[in-house]
């Protein structure tokens, strides 16, 4: 509300916000980005059976096309920092999805060469438990991350330079 | 059987000293000797053996088990003769250096390194003697068995309830 955003709580806002979210949450670009064995299930969601380009989801190869950057797998020390590089790279607004054991909470790799989980690191939207996760699990995932989206407010105002974009909690 | 190995009745006549121990088991021989005497040996192995193939270089810690503590290990083959000799020399933890065959076999190179950096074992003259698993800035070695496994600034996992 007021100078912080003046375009916050009237009805002409709240529709608008709907379309922006509308139109992030039906175009989620993830990056194309795997680390272990979830990439392989990744890789399945998105091939014809499952098919997440029905949901909008396209993997883009290059960070600055993507809006989405899904943890497939397991996070070593020594891959943490490109992760971090790659992340910093893509546009806002971004999200991150947490995929798997590995990425959520180090999995079953407790040991001195393991990010315990990339949330260390990064702002995390999703996690998705699993080793790995069924594509039926991933793709739920993305839906939660959809509903997520939807519920984020003043997104028109903060595209138009106006306030910052609020993300709900869950 | 391992007595009649041409490799090994070559190396008892030409390094009787340096070859301490000769074992076999299912049919690999495994010949022991000082690692003062690893690059001649390696050397001779190579060039009048023909064992061209040096397929792994790997390192074991005995720790509190035996000594010396590191024991390399070299797996060679080779190729025109068909058959395959494995290598130890005994590395004591005071002094954990030994000479660097990668003169011999170029593939010894890398896995040198690999031994370097998980094991702590010092190759001499070796051209290249960076960490290649590890980043650059780590500090230990972590196939070392006095190396916790969850790293040296964690506490382990102990179970949900505990």
């Amino acid at each position: 509300m007021g100078v912080d955003q003046p375009l916050g709580e009237n009805f002409i806002t709240a529709s608008l916000d709907g379309l922006v979210n509308w139109a992030r949450k039906s175009s989620i670009w993830p990056m194309t980005f795997g680390l272990a064995c979830c990439a392989i299930e990744m890789m399945a969601t998105g091939a014809s059976h499952n098919d997440l380009d029905r949901f909008g989801i396209i993997f883009r190869a290059s960070p600055r096309q993507s809006d989405c950057i899904i943890i497939a797998g397991t996070v070593t020390k020594k891959m943490l920092p490109m992760i971090e590089t790659v992340y910093e790279q893509m546009p806002e607004p971004k999200w991150v999805v947490a995929m798997g054991a590995c990425a959520c909470s180090g999995g079953v790799f407790d040991t001195y060469s393991v990010v315990q989980g990339i949330d260390t690191a990064l702002p995390v939207d999703v996690y998705i438990p699993g080793c790995p996760p069924r594509p039926e699990a991933l793709l739920y995932g993305l839906l939660k991350l959809q509903d997520k989206i939807m519920k984020d407010k003043n997104s028109f105002g903060s595209t138009i330079g106006l306030g910052q974009r609020l993300e709900s909690a869950a | 059987m391992a007595e009649t190995n041409r490799a090994v009745i070559k190396l008892r006549e030409k390094f009787a000293a340096s070859v301490l121990d000769v074992k076999e088991f299912r049919g690999e021989v495994t010949v022991t000797v000082t690692r003062e005497n690893i690059l001649e040996i390696c050397n001779f192995l190579k060039s009048s053996l023909a064992y061209n193939l040096c397929t792994d270089v790997t390192a074991v810690d005995y720790l509190g088990k035996q000594e010396p503590r590191f024991m390399m290990v070299y797996n060679l083959y080779s190729i025109p003769n068909k058959d395959r000799l494995r290598v130890k020399a005994g590395v004591p933890e005071a002094d954990c250096t030994i000479d660097t065959v990668s003169g011999v076999w170029k593939s010894a190179n890398w896995l040198e390194r690999e031994v370097y950096d998980l094991m702590g074992v010092t190759f001499n003259n070796h051209p290249d003697l960076r960490r290649i698993l590890m980043t650059d800035d780590w500090v230990g070695h972590p196939l070392r068995k006095d190396y916790p496994v969850q790293g040296p600034d964690r506490e382990p996992y102990k179970g949900r309830l505990s």
